[in-house]
């Protein structure tokens, strides 16, 4: 009888294909995700792969012709709009549908659903962040407008319909590895997540504010020492739109409310709420276009670095969009339609951030917990309630509350104070440009199509937020920069500390906005080049308040160095895109060794002085100057702050980096120098003496690590989205850092360097960090990251259909009916 | 002779059954060929573990080796086998055995009853 046997061996081969059939914890199914013809290996593609294809679907119109270049660039020659994007959606899904669908459940607070809730909730938390700060409202919102314009409606379905085209014929090879490690499959398209992921870039370049930090601030700080702290215009700024230039009467004027000294200046409450995954401060750019009279060929030239988080996959899909009516080359979003920055056969653009302050807070008195009723201008008014469902990988859904007023949701209360669980005692409803209807997406539609500078300005004028910089130059050697959006016109400090919510003399709406017409700009300048690096965009004289929160010391950089140079060659804006000069060292070392007191320096500190000492100001990668700078004024930074901090309660910020240059400039003037807690009066040279001295054990011990080159101690990576290491790259040689041209910093920087010269045939170079591909498995996902570490451009080839049996075609797809 | 056939169709059987089922197809492809071609059921396990351990890791090692072990190194830290391409091949082709291994122990025992 061999009824046991067969009974033991068969429940042990069921058992065994049960378990290797589900995940167990963070481990994928490993029968499905190691057989060779299902899983993982199926990602590993052939190095010598062919990506030439025949594809046939009902959609097309016409035949669609693909041409990939020798760096994977797909060159689309289509005959009309709607094959043009349908072509652009499969491509965008073929290569990068993971990253898409992810950076759109992101924006739309869906993480927990694919990754759990994570250590501490941390990942739930982020989701109904997103979600109280309305992110899917603001979609839904923006949706609307761009269905509503027959143009835009045809891009977006066109480009849904081709990524759906692409995911109902995804074969199990087809499966991008990420699904497979995270054991789940990707959903349709729909128009609503293109407008997600747009929103998702609105969330980061407009989401970032400081008014939970600055009320703190307020609450402890005189007003004049708040003045001084956070000044609203450096001394040393060089704006978009240079000091000096008449700027024409305000057309509206937004009064301060008449209590706004007792309600909002005076109003002392402290905020204990700790923001969740505020987007990165120095989310900006630089992009810069000089005249034909300045360069060695007498054409313009426009250059364009967006800086972001360097993530593999990368942010950018490079693309060239053909149709007999349009040609557009440059970067496009996986998950958008068109192409973002880049140029046509005339004209070139570029984007920065404007870094304006668009996102404010209210404080709302709700009548009771249930949130239904609050206070508004003397009587209850209805909120709309809107319960969200956030669906937890492992876990059970979990519904959250959010309560709707007439300013916008109210992301902050007693259910949800952000990062840090400390008392909800404030409800802060959020009004967010990003929430009004708007279509940014046809500002691209028509950049695409963009012939010269009326074209570029019809095209720029629908762009709402968030506030770019839209640099641009055309063949005919126009050059201009305008920061376009929607910007309300706010009275001195509006919208800097949390607002009253009780009362419209607070609020803004669609009837505060500055007209376009007066948004700053500038064009065909006598200095020959326009330029921005997220910089105030004018100085003092401009009628209306900017808020916000600036960089500076990159704009003064390329000011200067575009003031200097004449017969500008290609090669020379390359190079002054990856410039390393430290403007704010230069500015400041100076200063610091007049005060620092060289008596009693040990050998160490006379040694690393002297490494100060001999610096040519370069962020060079292998410079050692550039740590013990940067320690040196982080401690001198925390010298100078702490004690005027110390009653202050948490979040808070302490001043940007200019304003404690500045104040040191000011020499004996600067009386912060002195710590208010002990009773004898510090000085300059006592508080920059003590922050060297302290910053000598951590410099010692880097470099006793062999790590104190600069290249070295920053350590660059760019790092998979999931933050999954073998997947991502580290340790790259590079130099700059923040307020650096090269805005290298260590997971932060350059997502895209590119340089246009408008001669008559466009020649043009760019680099990003990572590669075409999506696939970890593929050598072109990061084929590219060496190259872009050294500085280095690859030439961008602008296609004709004439060229399609030109060498450098490496693979063709054709799409037809 | 017969186990050396036998671990030919079963490879053979469970290549074409996974190129339109599930990766679980080797266990009754593994099964089938045990309860027609009848050996020991010593015998049975190896067949089933060895073709599918040849099978898989054959063609993984094919793949890889095309991939110039770009993504298998980058999953061997992952799981973590310290980086080794080898290992994850390995491990790729124990796992199928296995399962392929006792579904053939199986069949040996249906066709004894």
């Amino acid at each position: 009888m061999r009824l046991v046997p067969l009974l033991v061996s068969g429940v042990i081969t069921i058992g065994l294909i049960l378990a290797l059939n589900r995940p167990w914890g963070s481990v994928p199914p490993l029968g499905s995700f190691l057989s060779p013809q299902h899983g993982c290996w199926q990602n590993a593609e052939p190095v010598d792969q062919s990506y030439s294809l025949d594809l046939d679907f009902d959609a097309l119109k016409e035949k669609v012709s693909v041409y990939f270049d020798n760096r994977m660039v797909p060159h689309v020659f289509a005959q009309n709009d709607h094959d043009l994007y349908f072509v652009q959606g499969y491509l965008h899904a073929k290569f990068r549908l993971w990253q898409m669908e992810f950076q759109t459940h992101a924006a739309a607070g869906r993480l927990a659903e694919v990754l759990g809730a994570g250590p501490d909730n941390a990942i739930l938390n982020n989701d109904r962040n997103m979600r109280r700060l309305g992110m899917v409202y603001a979609a839904k919102n923006a949706l609307t407008v761009m269905e509503a314009d027959t143009t835009t409606k045809t891009v977006m379905d066109s480009y849904t319909a081709g990524v759906n085209a692409f995911i109902e014929n995804c074969t199990v090879a087809e499966l991008p590895l990420e699904y497979r490690l995270l054991n789940y499959v990707p959903e349709k398209w729909t128009n609503l997540k293109t407008a997600l992921f747009l929103k998702y870039m609105s969330y980061d370049l407009s989401g970032e504010e400081s008014d939970i930090e600055y009320t703190n601030a307020k609450a402890v700080l005189s007003r004049a020492v708040f003045e001084k702290l956070y000044p609203i215009q450096p001394d040393s700024l060089d704006p978009i739109v240079p000091k000096g230039t008449a700027f024409d009467a305000p057309l509206i004027h937004d009064a301060m409310p008449a209590n706004a000294d007792s309600a909002y200046f005076d109003w002392k409450e402290p905020v204990h709420i700790q923001p969740v995954a505020k987007p990165d401060k120095d989310n900006g750019s630089n992009n810069w276009a000089v005249s034909g009279s300045k360069t060695a060929s007498g054409a313009p030239i426009l250059c364009s670095d967006p800086h972001l988080g360097l993530n593999l996959p990368s942010l950018w899909f490079e693309m060239q969009l053909h149709t007999p009516g349009s040609n557009a080359y440059g970067v496009s979003f996986p998950g958008a339609p068109a192409i973002i920055i880049g140029f046509t056969d005339q004209v070139a653009w570029g984007v920065t951030n404007s870094s304006r302050d668009v996102k404010d807070y209210y404080s709302i008195r709700f009548k009771d917990d249930s949130k239904q009723q609050y206070w508004f201008d003397s009587s209850w008014k209805s909120s709309v309630i809107n319960i969200e469902t956030i669906k937890v990988k492992g876990g059970a859904d979990v519904k959250d509350t959010v309560a709707y007023t007439v300013f916008g949701p109210v992301q902050y209360d007693a259910s949800f104070t952000g990062s840090g669980r400390t008392k909800g005692d404030l409800n802060l409803a959020v009004r967010w440009k990003a929430h009004d209807a708007s279509n940014e997406l046809r500002t691209f539609y028509e950049l695409n199509r963009a012939a010269n500078y009326e074209d570029y300005l019809h095209a720029i004028r629908n762009f709402s937020c968030p506030g770019q910089n839209f640099v641009f130059a055309a063949k005919n050697n126009n050059i201009a920069i305008w920061q376009q959006g929607s910007f309300p016109a706010k009275w001195r400090r509006q919208g800097d500390f949390i607002m009253p919510g009780t009362d419209s003399s607070y609020l803004w709406t669609q009837k505060n906005m500055i007209d376009s017409t007066q948004n700053p700009h500038l064009i065909n300048p006598e200095r020959g080049f326009v330029s921005s690096a997220n910089q105030l965009p004018t100085d003092s004289t401009y009628p209306y308040y900017l808020g916000g929160s600036y960089n500076l010391y990159r704009g003064i950089s390329i000011n200067r160095r575009l003031h200097q140079m004449s017969n500008i060659t290609v090669n020379q804006m390359e190079q002054l895109q990856t410039d390393n000069l430290n403007v704010m060292a230069e500015t400041v070392v100076p200063a610091l060794l007049k005060h620092l007191n060289a008596a009693g320096l040990s050998a160490d500190e006379q040694k690393y002085l002297g490494i100060i000492c001999s610096w040519n100001f370069r962020n060079e990668p292998k410079e050692k100057a550039v740590a013990i700078f940067n320690n040196w004024m982080r401690l001198l930074e925390s010298e100078v702050w702490s004690d005027e901090f110390a009653n202050v309660p948490k979040p808070y910020e302490f001043p940007t980096n200019y304003t404690l240059v500045e104040g040191i400039l000011k020499d004996s003037a600067f009386t912060f120098a002195d710590n208010i807690t002990t009773p004898q009066v510090e000085t300059l040279s006592d508080v920059i003496t003590t922050a060297f001295k302290k910053a000598v054990p951590e410099i010692a011990k880097a470099e006793q690590e062999g790590m104190l080159e600069w290249s070295k101690y920053k350590d660059s990576g760019i790092r998979h989205l999931l933050r999954l290491s073998p997947l991502s790259r580290f340790h790259l040689t590079t130099g700059g850092g923040a307020d650096i041209i090269n805005a290298t910093k260590q997971y932060h920087g350059p997502s895209w360097r590119m340089v246009v010269h408008l001669t008559d045939k466009t020649e043009a170079f760019g680099i990003f960090p990572g590669g075409q591909s999506g696939n970890p498995g593929s050598k072109y996902y990061d084929n590219m990251v060496n190259d872009w570490s050294k500085g280095a451009y690859q030439p961008l080839w602008i296609m004709t259909e004439e060229d399609a049996s030109n060498k450098q075609v490496k693979y063709t797809m054709t799409f037809q009916k | 002779m017969k186990l050396i056939i036998s671990i030919l169709i079963t490879a053979l059987l469970s290549f074409t059954a996974g190129l339109y089922l599930p990766w679980w197809s080797i266990a009754p492809a593994a099964l089938l060929v045990t309860v027609l071609i009848h050996q020991s059921p010593f015998r049975s396990w190896l067949t089933g573990f060895l073709a599918i351990f040849l099978l898989w890791g054959c063609m993984a090692i094919w793949i890889d080796i095309r991939n110039l072990h770009i993504l298998s190194g980058k999953l061997a830290e992952i799981f973590p086998l310290g980086g080794s391409s080898v290992l994850l091949v390995l491990v790729s082709a124990i796992i199928g055995g296995l399962v392929a291994g006792f579904a053939a122990l199986t069949g040996s025992y249906i066709r004894k009853r």
